[in-house]
């Protein structure tokens, strides 16, 4: 009991030291914010402010004038979603069988799990390509779902073998001593203990794919089929040149799919995380 | 939750289906190109698509597809999309990023197939940027100078004589005017930014107007470098205008962007910067800015400068290359390249383009930058294997330890000549 008591002014540096890490995660989304709301005349101003003095929403509607930015999200959303999906659905019974069957040829998948996160993604993306171009899935959003399963199974697979050891073996043999069957253990009792790590590794999953620029500007050709970090870059110009505005607007509108779904899901990866620790 | 998992991924699913579909158009006789643009800003955008559409209309037979690229990683992606036999027919690039694909066999050589209006309208040193070998592989069209962009008031208020496109500054004499408009900005104002985030471009090309080369091809066609009292010149006088005072220490670590917030409220008079920050000006300054352009300053050579133009290419893979280059002469008609440099902020390199009123005009500095059109070369790395690895890993650190003065001239010489041949030995052997 004593090491949770902390002093009035330990407990106050605690505070103190979390705001200051909030602020610090937090500086370049509100700077976002705010070059997303300011006139171009307030972005080239030698002080700038926090708070835009004649705050307009010009950048949004220039973002939305120049680029396809609803249809582009509607890509993202549809390869990040089904990303998702396909990556946690085929990665739940590899990560299963690896955690609960301890062989050397679980371990040897284990560690190439770990080493083919260290493959950079230029190392990967010719053979990749080639690979697509041969199954006809260059330029079509189902071949960017199959890149984007592909790069994130690993660390999902990763991520899940984690979950599926915090599961208490001795629930499942419980559960087989009262009569149920494999499958039913695997349903009834193993499963909602793992659905906060299904939905973790959904979320990240769906983040990684959410977010991916370099594989959608390679695969995709078309401007109808482009995803959202794709779009972006086309309001920057050679060496670095922006059209700051614009481009501030458009991304801040970018992050909002990713917050939503922390929103929607954030309580049940803590919550679900809670139940599944602590066993009564 | 297994039946609501299954529903999910069957809804997926059929999306996904619905987005697959191969790219290849109807087998109705038509030929179908495609042509990936980087243009950006929403008037070059326009002016791009505008004119394809003007050539789909008049030549139905060869449909262009416009698709839009990106400048971000447009190396990465169109390696990839030649190993894949993927290219666009018609590609847009900039001519120093071209020599690796052209050695590479990825560029078809557009000797034979250009027609000899074009050929002639260009001037031979554009051409040279994008001669690789016995070949070319690119049409160059769009280009610009380094200027600096000035607050007219400073300037005006300073005394100093202000130069023109005919009677630059010298080097010393931007050096001296620097220092004496410094002297009458005041504490903590300085008469120069330099933007030197990615210093090795803007130094290599502005070191041409003081004959500074660097590169040194030999008889056997192999490259050198030479560090020469030439090549010191340019380095020299950002080092002593940081020294001075006359210059600000803590831009040289920023892009051209980052400066302008600067130049608008008073802190900087001027900033070198490429002549299409000018759109940039024109967007952000606030109301009563007043700017204006001047030439770079000259060397023993004038004002020459290197430049890297932007390129239009046909994939070597491309079936139909005589229609590309078709399209390709039609897009840089000289109507039509005065509209591409309008939306883009540039200047042509199309000598009829050149000469129309619209890049005469004094507004936004454009008489300015089409006066030096004519001084402008091939960037001196521009055809050297090698070069971004050098760029990379020598050079851009050398450059930017000796302007923040963490190194003196000794050292940024060594390590430009001898660490750098070092790296474009293992390309020439």
């Amino acid at each position: 009991m004593t090491a949770l008591r902390t002093g009035r002014a330990g407990r106050a540096a605690q505070y103190a030291a979390l705001l200051c890490y909030l602020v610090f995660l937090a500086f370049p989304f509100l700077w976002l914010v705010s070059i997303a709301f300011k006139p171009a005349a307030e972005l080239g101003s030698l002080h700038p402010t926090w708070i835009p003095e004649d705050p307009t929403l010009d950048n949004f509607r220039q973002a939305f004038d120049e680029q396809p930015l609803l249809r582009a999200a509607g890509n993202s959303l549809i390869a990040a979603l089904a990303a998702a999906l396909i990556a946690v659905t085929v990665a739940t019974p590899m990560a299963y069988v690896m955690a609960r069957r301890r062989s050397a040829l679980t371990t040897a998948a284990t560690g190439w799990v770990i080493v083919s996160q260290a493959f950079p993604f230029v190392l990967v993306i010719i053979p990749l390509f080639l690979v697509l171009k041969n199954l006809h899935l260059i330029n079509t959003l189902a071949g960017l779902v199959a890149v984007y399963v592909t790069w994130s199974l690993p660390f999902a697979l990763w991520m899940l073998v984690g979950y599926v050891r915090a599961v208490p073996r001795e629930l499942e043999e419980a559960a087989a001593v009262d009569g149920a069957g494999r499958l039913r253990v695997l349903v009834s009792v193993t499963a909602p203990l793992l659905a906060p790590g299904l939905v973790a590794t959904g979320l990240f999953a769906f983040i990684t794919a959410w977010n991916e620029f370099f594989f959608a500007l390679v695969l995709l050709k078309s401007a109808e089929k482009q995803t959202l970090p794709v779009v972006l870059t086309h309001f920057l110009g050679a060496e670095g040149v922006a059209d700051l505005g614009p481009l501030a607007a458009a991304a801040f509108l970018a992050t909002i799919p990713s917050l939503l779904v922390f929103a929607v899901i954030q309580k049940r990866i803590t919550g679900g995380m809670l139940a599944g620790a602590v066993k009564s | 939750m297994r039946a609501r998992l299954l529903t999910a991924a069957a809804a997926a699913l059929a999306l996904l289906l619905s987005g697959c579909g191969g790219d290849g158009g109807p087998d109705d006789g038509t030929i179908r190109l495609r042509f990936q643009s980087l243009a950006w800003q929403k008037e070059s955008v326009d002016a791009n698509k505008e004119l394809v559409a003007e050539w789909n209309a008049a030549n139905p037979g060869v449909q262009v597809e416009y698709v839009q690229g990106s400048w971000d990683s447009v190396h990465d992606q169109l390696l990839t999309s030649f190993e894949g036999g993927e290219a666009p027919d018609i590609i847009h690039d900039a001519s120093d990023d071209l020599a690796d694909f052209a050695y590479g066999g990825y560029l078809a050589d557009l000797t034979g197939l250009l027609p000899d209006r074009l050929r002639a309208d260009i001037p031979e040193q554009s051409w040279r940027t994008t001669a690789f070998g016995d070949g070319i592989y690119g049409v160059p069209f769009l280009q610009e100078p380094r200027v600096l962009i000035a607050n007219r008031r400073i300037l005006d208020a300073s005394g100093v004589r202000v130069p023109t496109a005919d009677r630059p500054w010298s080097w010393e004499e931007f050096r001296r005017v620097a220092r004496r408009m410094t002297d009458h900005m005041g504490e903590g104002k300085y008469a120069v930014a330099w933007p030197l985030k990615e210093p090795v471009s803007a130094t290599l090309n502005l070191g041409l107007s003081a004959g500074g080369r660097l590169f040194h091809r030999g008889g056997d066609g192999k490259v050198t470098i030479r560090f020469t009292g030439s090549d010191a010149v340019v380095p020299g006088t950002v080092r002593g205008q940081v020294d001075d005072g006359s210059a600000s220490r803590s831009t040289l670590g920023m892009g051209g962007s980052d400066t302008l917030p600067g130049l608008f409220g008073g802190k900087y008079a001027m900033v070198p910067l490429g002549f299409s920050y000018r759109q940039q000006i024109v967007q952000q300054a606030p109301a009563g800015f007043e700017w204006t352009v001047l030439p770079a300053p000259a060397g023993s050579e004038g004002p020459e400068q290197g430049v890297s133009p932007q390129t239009l290419s046909i994939a070597e893979d491309s079936r139909h290359k005589r229609e590309a280059a078709r399209f390709i002469d039609f897009m840089l008609r000289p109507a039509n390249m005065v509209r591409l440099a309008l939306g883009d902020w540039m200047l042509p390199t199309g000598t009829e383009a050149l000469k129309d009123p619209a890049l005469h005009t004094p507004e936004a500095g454009w008489a300015t930058g089409a006066a030096l059109a004519r001084e402008l070369r091939p960037a001196p790395a521009q055809s050297v294997r090698g070069y971004p690895e050098w760029k990379d890993k020598v050079a851009t650190p050398a450059y930017q330890e000796y302007y923040s003065g963490a190194i003196g001239a000794a050292e940024l010489r060594r390590r430009l000549v001898e660490d750098g041949n070092r790296v474009l030995a293992r390309y020439q052997r």
